[in-house]
C-alpha cells in the first residue's frame, strides 16, 4: 500500500465523530466607519504611511521622497519610471530595483493590509526585492475586514497573492521590531482613485 | 533516548539571572499585547469558538478534507507527496533536489522541517540549507533548535546575538542594536537568497477548496523562498488543512493577535500555483499525526496554530527558556504535544507545568491544554513512568489534602518546625522549590485559625 494509502486509511480509522462545520458571520460594524481613517491608522501600527491624496508631480514626489534611488519599477501608467518587470527575466536581479510602484485592487481597513498578486506585480519579486515599495489604492476599493478581504476573487484564481501590511521587519531581537529585514524597507501607500480604464 | 529532565535542564537557564529575568519580561509583555488587541475585537470570543468548531470538523473529516485538497493543488499544477514519517519526508525533499542539481536551498521558518530535522539531513548529502528567518538563522548560526515557535532565539539577548554575529560575520561585538544587527543579517543572506537554487516553506494553513498554502511571516521570508527560485518546496502537516477562505479570516484574525498583539504579519501569503515557469511540490506529513487522532483525550491539540501564547503566558516556560524542554514543541502546548511522539523520553514533561489553566484560557482555538497536561500526568502515573520521590511527595500531599484535620495538624506544625529547623534541612535536593528561592516565611497563624477567629460569630456554626 502507497503511503497516501496507508496515511488516509489510518486517518479514516481514527477521526473521531463528526463534527458540523459552522457558518461564519461577516463581522461588520453596524454603522458606517470611516474605512480610510481606519485604514491609514492600522497600517501605521506595522510602520507602513499613507499619503491621503496623489501628489501633483508623482515623480518630484518620487525624487523627494527617495533622494538615493535610480531604479524606479513602475507598473502603473501613472508614472513611467525607468524600469519594467519584464526586465527582470531572472527573478532575482529584481534585488537592483530602488523603488517599485505598483497599484493594489483591494485595501483592508481592519488590518491596514494591501492585496498584491502575479497579475499586479508581473514579475512577483520587485514586491519584495526592492529596497522601498510604493502602492497606489484607491480608497473605493478599501473593504471593512478580513471577511471581506477572502471573498476578492484573487484567492481563488491566483498562483500568488499576498496581503502586505507594512515593510518587512523583524522582532526576532529583543521582541521590537525593527527594519531591515529581508524584504522592502519602507511601504507607501497613496490614496489614488483608479482613472475609469483601470 | 534519556528521559528529558526539564526541571533540570531549566537550573543551568535560570543560574544567569539576565536571560530568566530578559526572556520573563519580553514573553509578559507579548502576553499582555495580546490582551489588548483581543479587547479591541469585540467578536474576539465567539472568534475563538468558530476556530475550535471549524479545526473539530476538520479533524473529524480530515481524509476527506486532504482529498479535496489534494485534488484542487494537483490540478492547479502542483505535484503532491505523502509521508508517513520525518524519514520519508526528507527523503522526498533530497531527491526533489538532487534530481535537479539543487545543491542550495534557501528556507523559511517551519517547525515541520524541525520535527523532522531536514536541516542536518541535507546537510549530511551535501546540500547547503539556509535559514531566513532572522530568529531562526540566529540559532542556526549557534548551532541550537529555536527555543520558541515565534521567536526562536527569544532567550538570547541583544548582546548575545551581537557577539554571535561578531563570530560568524565579523560585525562590532560591542553594538547590540537590533538596527545594525537586522543590516548584518540582511547584508550576509540577501546573496544567498538570490542564489538558492530551490525553496523551502511551511504552512501554516492548507485550504481545501482551493489548494493554497498559506504563511505568515513578519520578514517576507517566505515570499522570497517560495517566489525566487524557481523550484519551491512546501512541508505541510495533516493538520494544517482547513476547509474554506472563510474560515482562512477567522483564523488570521485570531493567529497574530494572539502571537505578538498585532493585528496581523506583514505578510500573509498564499501559494495556489507554482510561479511563472516554475515547479511547485507539496508535501503532506504525517509523522504521527493520524495516530494521535485516534487518542480520545489527546487528539484536540491537532488543533493548533501555533501562535505560542501559551508559551507567553506559562509561569514555567518563561522563567525556564524552550530549549530547556529538550524538545521540537515546547510550553504547555509542546507537553502535550510530546509524548504523543515519544511516552518515554517526554515522561517528565507534563510535570513541568503549575496546571493555572493559563494556557487554555488564551488559546484561540480552545484547546484545553491544562487539563491535556494533567491527563498525561495520569498516563505517565499509569506507565510507571513516575520517579520514586516525585511519587512517594504526591502519594503523602494526597493523604494529607483528603484529610482536613491531618492538614491542619500539618500546617499548624509546620510554622514553628520551619522557624527552628537548620538550613540544610530545609534546602536539600529534595525541596525542588528551594533550590532557586527562599521557602517564604510562613504568617503568625493559619488561615484556618483566622477563620475559626473572625467568622465564627456571623457564620452562626462552628467550623471544624
Amino acid at each position: 500500500m502507497s503511503s497516501r494509502d496507508n496515511i488516509l486509511q489510518n486517518i479514516r480509522h481514527n477521526q473521531p465523530s463528526s463534527k458540523e462545520l459552522p457558518a461564519v458571520p461577516s463581522f461588520r460594524a453596524k454603522s458606517s466607519p470611516d474605512l480610510r481613517k481606519l485604514f491609514t491608522a492600522a497600517l501605521k501600527e506595522l510602520t507602513g504611511e499613507v499619503v491621503t491624496e496623489p501628489p501633483p508631480d508623482f515623480g518630484k514626489f518620487l525624487k523627494k521622497r527617495f533622494p538615493n534611488a535610480k531604479t524606479f519599477c513602475s507598473v502603473v501608467p501613472e508614472h513611467a519610471g525607468n524600469s519594467k518587470p519584464e526586465d527582470f527575466a531572472r527573478w532575482s536581479d529584481a534585488s537592483s530595483i530602488d523603488v517599485t510602484i505598483v497599484r493594489s485592487p483591494l485595501g483592508v481597513a481592519e488590518t491596514g493590509s494591501v492585496l498584491l498578486s502575479e497579475e499586479e506585480f508581473l514579475v512577483n519579486t520587485i514586491g519584495f526585492l526592492a529596497h522601498d515599495i510604493v502602492i497606489l489604492l484607491d480608497p473605493a476599493d478599501i473593504v471593512e475586514n478580513i471577511h471581506d478581504a477572502y471573498l476578492h476573487p484573487h484567492f481563488r484564481d491566483k498562483a500568488y497573492s499576498l496581503l502586505m501590511s507594512g515593510p518587512s521587519g523583524s522582532a526576532d531581537i529583543g521582541g521590537v521590531t525593527v527594519h531591515p529585514a529581508q524584504g522592502v524597507m519602507t511601504l507607501t501607500v497613496i490614496f489614488w482613485p483608479r482613472t475609469e480604464r483601470q | 533516548m534519556s528521559v528529558v529532565d526539564q526541571a533540570q535542564n531549566a537550573v543551568a537557564f535560570m543560574e544567569d539571572k539576565t536571560h530568566e529575568q530578559h526572556l520573563d519580561q519580553l514573553l509578559w509583555m507579548m502576553r499582555t499585547r495580546r490582551d489588548e488587541a483581543a479587547s479591541r475585537v469585540p467578536e474576539w470570543e465567539q472568534l475563538r469558538d468558530l476556530a475550535s468548531q471549524i479545526k473539530e470538523h476538520t479533524l473529524s473529516n480530515l481524509g476527506h478534507y486532504l482529498e479535496m485538497f489534494e485534488s484542487r493543488a494537483e490540478a492547479n499544477g502542483v505535484t503532491v507527496h505523502w509521508a508517513q514519517d520525518a524519514h520519508e519526508h526528507n527523503q522526498i525533499v533530497y531527491h526533489i533536489l538532487s534530481d535537479r542539481k539543487a545543491d542550495s536551498l534557501i528556507k523559511s521558518k517551519s517547525m515541520l522541517t524541525e520535527e523532522c530535522d531536514t536541516r542536518q539531513f541535507l546537510e549530511n548529502r551535501g546540500i547547503r540549507v539556509t535559514e531566513t528567518d532572522l530568529g531562526e538563522r540566529i540559532q542556526q548560526l549557534d548551532d541550537q533548535p529555536p527555543s520558541h515557535i515565534v521567536g526562536p532565539s527569544w532567550h538570547k539577548t541583544t548582546q548575545d546575538v551581537a557577539h554571535l554575529f561578531a563570530r560568524a560575520y565579523g560585525s562590532d561585538k560591542d553594538k547590540a542594536d537590533p538596527v545594525y544587527l537586522g543590516h548584518v543579517m540582511r547584508e550576509n543572506t540577501r546573496v544567498l537568497i538570490e542564489e538558492g537554487k530551490a525553496g523551502m516553506t511551511g504552512a501554516n494553513f492548507a485550504v481545501a477548496e482551493t489548494g493554497a498554502i498559506v504563511t505568515v511571516t513578519n520578514e517576507g521570508n517566505a515570499d522570497l523562498s517560495g517566489n525566487v527560485p524557481e523550484l519551491r518546496i512546501c512541508s505541510v502537516g495533516l493538520e494544517k488543512v482547513i476547509p474554506r477562505n472563510e474560515d482562512l479570516a477567522v483564523f488570521i484574525r485570531l493567529l497574530t493577535r494572539s502571537a505578538t498583539g498585532n493585528a496581523i504579519t506583514q505578510y500573509t501569503s498564499h501559494f495556489l500555483a507554482p510561479r511563472q515557469n516554475g515547479e511547485m511540490h507539496i508535501i503532506l506529513v504525517d509523522n504521527g499525526r493520524s495516530s494521535r487522532l485516534g487518542m480520545e483525550k489527546f487528539w484536540p491539540s491537532l488543533k493548533c496554530i501555533r501562535c505560542a501564547a501559551c508559551m507567553n503566558t506559562c509561569p514555567v516556560y518563561r522563567r525556564s527558556g524552550g530549549l530547556s524542554y529538550g524538545s521540537t514543541y515546547m510550553g504547555p502546548i509542546g507537553i502535550i504535544m510530546m509524548p504523543t511522539f515519544d511516552v518515554r523520553r517526554y515522561s517528565e514533561l507534563p510535570f513541568s507545568s503549575t496546571l493555572n489553566g493559563s494556557c487554555t484560557n488564551v488559546c484561540p482555538v480552545k484547546i484545553n491544554v491544562h487539563e491535556q497536561i494533567y491527563a498525561w500526568r495520569e498516563v505517565m502515573e499509569q506507565n510507571g513512568q513516575i520517579q520514586l520521590v516525585k511519587k512517594e511527595a504526591m502519594r503523602a500531599a494526597g493523604e494529607v489534602l483528603s484529610h482536613p484535620r491531618l492538614y491542619r495538624i500539618a500546617a499548624s506544625s509546620a510554622e514553628p518546625d520551619m522557624k527552628l529547623l537548620p538550613h540544610f534541612v530545609l534546602y536539600n535536593h529534595f525541596n525542588a522549590w528551594g533550590r532557586h528561592r527562599d521557602v517564604p516565611q510562613p504568617g503568625k497563624e493559619t488561615f484556618h485559625d483566622w477563620y475559626k477567629k473572625n467568622r465564627i460569630s456571623t457564620a452562626g456554626q462552628e467550623i471544624t
